[in-house]
């Protein structure tokens, strides 16, 4: 068995969830499973995020960078492409992104050029072609077998897969870097696609994908202006801040703090959900959390059900007096 | 130009779901099945860029058992302009259905074809990315706006990624799939309801369609998550503090 991994970087770093999904395929997939990075990019910030890649994980053996200006941003054209050419090339067992908005974009497109089906948002590995993923927003879990020809595609929840401390910044000797060759690259679909901007908010928090704390706000905020209570109080105890789709709906905080079945998917240690009623798609987004706390008006609100420890009380009421006992984190 | 949307048949997004007791899926008999959510908005953003003038038709797909055309008509009844129903089994894994859509691209010739990004059934998320993949068509996911430049043949798609908004300019034809944000999908009226049983829905099977069903993933179990248990109601901040502090030890 071999394996590809679809890294991500920013920066010169190589997202988390890219090693999550190493550790997916080091844990699980079978023993002698070499495994791969693929890194693609342009320019200084691509060697760097590959030295990153090729010194951070030992199950890595080895990083492959496909270094071109059609791949400057994550485009899923030329990404699919480069998947399909280093495949061919490689003939691995298995391809394996994190579920992020990047590798729900670029796998399925890659498995389509490999007429092979895809089997996305894996939380479980239960052997080599056995895999566990949520259904019905995570109300119930199916298990699917791979019976197609290589590559058997995935792309795993990385809170199912976290990296183990021990296994980070543990690499004696670093995993060697080749480049890939691009002079057979199918220029097929490429130029059809151009990246624009993007447009994000600055933010000191810690990423609402790993954060050890999570508080979230509901529409119980009512304002945008009251939401700053709860960016307070994730502050105060150094996590992230998630929203609610009515939350957002409601234009409250941008989309990218959404929590739920089509939002972000979070398992912090400690979940805080104020205003939040407890709809399904919401659950599905944080019901992995280790401690969930709901505070809610509603004692009937159906957040209650799934959380450790309830409080029914007004939040505007609350929030202040948590942030006055709480002790801080900074 | 034409749009061809795609629309799913589920079981609606506020039924609770039940688990089959032997395992093999969820309990779809007396349940009530609707559009799927993601698609409706789908088929609302191809019905809004028609009425701006920029788009001369649009068709609705869906495939599946019979049942699938209750689903057409409700597209029909919202203002698709007519439909194709692909008879096909009912488990359809997404790499099938791109490569009926692909076919039927072929046979159209849209401009735009628009899809949800997600069905909320097998909430799989692949089927926009590979039909645009077997298509070689650029592709737009995760789309909260679309804005059609006519002259120059291009769309622009803002789409709802990790780290906020990315914005991607793409030569049509191409594939959008839609995000919750793109728009709020129109109730169809009873008159459009009663205009929409005299449009027509066409049928035809994979095979007249040269696409071979392949089933390279066999479905093994079903189940149930496993429940957290009961927690507790805490009377004030102060006990939920000491809750967490002696109980939960997360402070």
């Amino acid at each position: 068995v071999s394996t590809l991994v679809l890294g991500e970087h920013e920066s010169g770093i190589v997202k988390q969830s890219s090693f999550s999904a190493v550790e997916a395929a080091s844990r699980s997939i079978g023993e002698g499973n070499s495994i791969s990075m693929l890194l693609a990019g342009s320019g200084a910030s691509l060697q760097q995020a590959a030295s990153h890649a090729a010194s951070s994980h030992p199950s890595i053996s080895q990083v492959l960078v496909a270094d071109t200006d059609k791949l400057t941003h994550p485009l899923a054209e030329p990404w699919a492409e480069l998947v399909h050419l280093v495949q061919h090339r490689g003939g691995y067992s298995h391809i394996i992104a994190a579920s992020s908005s990047f590798g729900k974009n670029v796998l399925p497109r890659a498995a389509a050029l490999l007429d092979v089906s895809p089997i996305t948002d894996v939380i479980e590995i239960s052997g080599s072609q056995l895999f566990v993923r949520p259904i019905y927003a995570g109300n119930a879990l199916c298990t699917v077998r791979y019976n197609g020809v290589e590559p058997c595609m995935l792309t795993i929840r990385s809170t199912s897969f976290p990296v183990s401390l021990n296994s980070a910044d543990s690499k004696s000797d670093a995993a060697p870097i080749s480049q890939v060759d691009l002079s057979t690259f199918s220029e097929d679909s490429l130029g059809k696609s151009r990246y624009l901007k993007h447009t994000t908010q600055d933010t000191e928090r810690p990423d609402l994908g790993s954060a050890r704390v999570v508080v979230t706000g509901g529409r119980g905020l009512k304002s945008a202006e009251n939401f700053k209570l709860i960016e307070k109080l994730a502050e105060k105890l150094g996590g992230a801040v998630g929203a609610t789709r009515a939350a957002v709906d409601a234009g409250f905080v941008p989309n990218e703090l959404q929590v739920g079945q089509t939002g972000k998917i979070v398992a912090p240690e400690l979940y805080i959900a104020f205003g939040v009623s407890g709809a399904i798609q919401h659950l599905a987004g944080m019901r992995d959390s280790k401690v969930i706390v709901a505070i809610n008006k509603d004692a009937d609100a159906p957040i209650f059900q799934v959380a450790d420890y309830g409080l029914v009380a007004d939040l505007f009421e609350a929030i202040p007096e948590l942030l006055e006992k709480l002790p801080s984190k900074n | 130009m034409k749009i061809m949307v795609a629309v799913k048949r589920v079981i609606d997004y506020a039924v609770k779901i039940r688990v089959k007791p032997d395992k093999t899926g969820v309990e779809t008999s007396n349940v009530k099945m609707s559009m799927n959510p993601f698609c409706e908005i789908a088929l609302e953003e191809a019905l809004r860029i028609k009425e701006a003038g920029l788009a001369s038709e649009v068709i609705a797909v869906s495939m599946g058992p019979t049942q699938c055309v209750d689903t057409l008509r409700t597209g029909l009844a919202m203002g698709a302009d007519r439909a194709i129903h692909v008879d096909a089994p009912a488990t359809l894994y997404p790499l099938s259905v791109a490569k009926i859509l692909k076919a039927l691209v072929d046979i159209e010739k849209p401009g735009l074809l628009i899809l949800g990004k997600q069905a909320i059934d097998d909430d799989c998320n692949q089927t926009g990315q590979m039909v645009a993949g077997l298509l070689k068509w650029p592709q737009g996911t995760f789309a909260s706006k679309v804005v059609l430049d006519k002259e120059k043949q291009v769309a622009t798609v803002d789409r709802e990624v990790d780290g906020g908004l990315e914005t991607l300019c793409l030569d049509l034809p191409a594939v959008i799939t839609t995000d919750l944000r793109l728009n709020q999908p129109r109730y169809a009226t009873l008159p459009n309801i009663m205009k929409a049983k005299s449009k027509v829905i066409k049928k035809v099977t994979p095979d007249e369609l040269n696409v071979e069903i392949k089933s390279d993933l066999e479905l093994v179990q079903v189940t149930e998550p496993p429940k957290r248990k009961a927690g507790v109601i805490v009377s004030s901040v102060d006990e939920l503090i000491d809750k967490l502090k002696n109980d939960a030890h997360v402070f």
